[in-house]
């Protein structure tokens, strides 16, 4: 996946010459995860700038930036960090359009690694998607794959619109599918159904994806067919494209990394529950992290929920009812 | 044309300096006795071996992602040597291993937090630390609050913060100066400017000459070490403890030295430093010029340095069994100190967590 993000970064720089790359350790060294690797020698130390330590300036700046008419891509190097940033994107990024009442566009994307499972230091893991989705004005999409990963950033690229991108820790070397050499777009708010079924509807995006997956290999072991959606973007949603899912099967599990309490699960079952309520067979159930802060890598195990939960758990699901 | 209406150039500073960088003291007294020389290069030794040991063991997997203090003993040993753990305070990054071993946190929960034990965090009741501070920069207002705390309250402890050249560019660096500076608060700034923030180098951090000299635009005293001479770090922070203990106000304390290791184990420095430049710092090698100090004192020999690494050795062994030894968390330790009084929800998760973990064994 890190490889078809580079490539997506490199193609868009190559074509666009307003597009700039800043963050920390994104030139020499080429990000601490090597997504920008090689890029600050073919575009130059002025467009693949290595920012000094203070996410708000980077953001912030980011924001001028593309006044001034560039196209800016930020890497924010965790998302853990991205608090330093917050009132430079939650107050600044996602409403400069509405606050100059069209006046200014704000063409930027802010990518970052978030989520667990790689045993990093504390503080680097967490999954904070929640806070971004209920940011209006900001646009959140959080690829499972590599081909995604190249066309969404594309297509976030592309967008006049601010967009956080946001880059599964765990699985970001290992994920490996075919992304074709040339450039391509995924379309913002479509989502993807990575396995067909027909009992139960489990909702994943990012990394959880994967885990979805087989969970879901396993339930058909045991006769159980369920569809994964991997929902790509997490605004705008594609309502459409669960309530066609939901009407098929009736029964929906939807699985995050985040905390329970407040997470983007809440919005999904209050959606689901409201555009598919004929549909529905059981009550949704939401499979995620306890209510607490994310542990230290010894015990995240424990704490992001696991292939065997998501199998036990949606198997109690298929025979659930209302 | 007149004269400039903009303030002046300020002139270039050196940094302090006591030994040469063979080791040789200047025509002056030295600020320490040889016995706390001698007690300051056990902990700078102490550092060594557990480094080279929590390496080689995060090497074979048995240990996390770690940061060591390799070239930066002095600097962080000097500073603090002045400090008294009854009363003062430690605010720390995460490279400080011998500040809070000397303060009394035990080296087998530093060891625990760094294999990913949440118990690693415990801190004894009687130290007066923080906890680690991940998040750059995050712990320096911390610092100041604390400090200002105990100044309000009558106490003469003095708080010492550590954070690096690249935290020092995050909001909170500036917004905690210029409140210990409004508030007289007893906090002593030590900027470890060890040259790099991963593969980021100093010059990308600021354009200013020091970062000692960024003090003067928030009405604090600023100061610049050699963070490799351990008498030198040693009589400056004494200095600046000193007046904050006695109502003073805070220091800025700019430490020059640099990382000789990597940022952390998972880093790979040599896509990125120069190597020239890493080889003339280890020729500064803190521990090294300190040994010579000792020397050039006839107090220092083959044996003694051989007594003192078995020791050490010995120390971090026992330590590091300790934490060996210690249970893998249960799923309790994901719950357990979130709050004082923990919400329902939370309980019965904490119930689910634990009947689903005892199912599945």
């Amino acid at each position: 996946m890190i490889e078809a993000i580079r490539e997506c970064l490199g193609q868009e720089m190559e074509a666009d010459s307003r597009v700039v790359v800043i963050g920390e350790d994104v030139g020499v060294l080429g990000g601490v995860f090597r997504a920008t690797d090689g890029l600050q020698a073919r575009f130059g130390k002025e467009r693949v700038v290595d920012m000094p330590l203070a996410e708000g300036v980077i953001v912030g700046s980011g924001i001028g930036l593309a006044m001034s008419g560039l196209r800016p891509v930020i890497e924010l190097q965790f998302l853990g960090f991205g608090h330093q940033a917050f009132h430079q994107i939650g107050q600044q990024v996602a409403r400069l359009r509405y606050r100059s009442q069209g006046r200014h566009a704000l063409p930027l994307v802010i990518r970052s690694p978030f989520g667990g499972g790689v045993r990093t230091p504390e503080l680097h893991s967490d999954a904070f998607e929640a806070f971004y989705t209920h940011t209006p004005g900001l646009k959140v999409v959080a690829p499972a794959t590599a081909y995604d990963a190249k066309g969404l950033l594309a297509a976030a690229m592309e967008s006049d619109d601010p967009v956080l991108y946001l880059e599964p820790l765990k699985g970001y070397r290992l994920t490996k599918d075919e992304v074709p050499d040339e450039r391509y777009t995924v379309p913002l708010g479509k989502l993807r159904v990575a396995r067909a079924g027909a009992a139960v509807t489990l909702i994943a995006w990012s990394a959880a994806v994967n885990v979805a997956e087989r969970a879901a290999e396993e339930l058909s072991e045991q006769g159980i067919s369920v569809e994964v959606l991997d929902l790509r973007s997490l605004n705008p949603l594609d309502i459409d494209g669960i309530a066609e899912s939901v009407a098929k099967t009736g029964r929906v599990a939807i699985l995050h990394e985040a905390p329970l309490t407040g997470g983007f699960g809440g919005e999904l079952v209050a959606t689901i529950q409201q555009e598919c309520f004929y549909s529905l067979e059981a009550p949704i159930i939401r499979i995620s992290a306890p209510d607490t802060p994310y542990p230290l890598g010894g015990v995240e195990d424990l704490y992001i929920p696991d292939v065997d939960r998501v199998v036990a758990e949606v198997a109690d699901l298929a025979k659930a009812s209302a | 044309m007149s004269e400039s209406r903009f303030l002046p150039n300020f002139e270039a500073i050196a940094p302090f300096s006591r030994l040469t960088d063979s080791g040789i003291l200047d025509s002056g007294e030295s600020p320490m006795s040889d016995e706390a020389v001698l007690e300051a290069l056990r902990y700078m030794m102490l550092t060594r071996v557990f480094d080279d040991k929590a390496t080689s063991m995060q090497r074979q997997g048995r240990f996390g992602t770690f940061s060591s203090v390799r070239g930066q003993e002095a600097s962080v040993v000097g500073a603090a040597s002045t400090l008294d753990p009854t009363k003062d305070w430690i605010v720390p990054q995460y490279r400080e291993f011998p500040a809070l071993i000397r303060h009394g946190y035990p080296i087998e929960n530093f060891a625990l937090y760094f294999m990913g034990n949440p118990k690693g965090g415990t801190i004894p009741p009687n130290v007066n630390m923080l906890p680690m501070q991940i998040s750059l920069a995050a712990q320096i207002p911390q610092a100041t609050g604390l400090a200002w705390g105990l100044k309000m309250q009558g106490g003469d402890g003095v708080v010492i913060t550590f954070f690096g050249d690249g935290a020092s560019s995050e909001g909170d660096f500036h917004e905690s100066l210029n409140l210990a500076g409004i508030m007289k608060a007893p906090v002593i700034f030590f900027l470890q400017n060890n040259g790099w923030a991963i593969s980021t180098p100093r010059e990308n951090q600021t354009a200013a000459r020091s970062f000692a000299e960024r003090a003067i635009g928030y009405g604090v005293e600023g100061v610049m070490v050699d963070g490799n001479d351990l008498l030198a770090v040693h009589e400056v922070t004494a200095q600046a403890v000193a007046k904050a203990r006695a109502g003073g106000g805070p220091t800025l304390i700019e430490s020059v030295t640099y990382r000789t290791g990597a940022h952390n184990t998972a880093d790979d420095p040599t896509r990125y430093i120069d190597q020239q430049e890493l080889e003339k710092w280890q020729q500064k090698d803190p521990v090294e010029r300190i040994k010579n100090y000792l020397r050039s004192r006839g107090i220092w020999n083959e044996n003694l340095e051989q007594e003192l690494l078995d020791s050490c050795a010995a120390q971090i062994d026992v330590a590091m069994e300790i934490a060996r030894d210690t249970p893998l968390a249960t799923s309790d330790a994901l719950f357990d100190h979130v709050y004082a009084e923990p919400p329902q929800r939370m309980l019965d998760q904490k119930r689910d967590w634990a009947n689903r973990n005892s199912d599945a064994q």
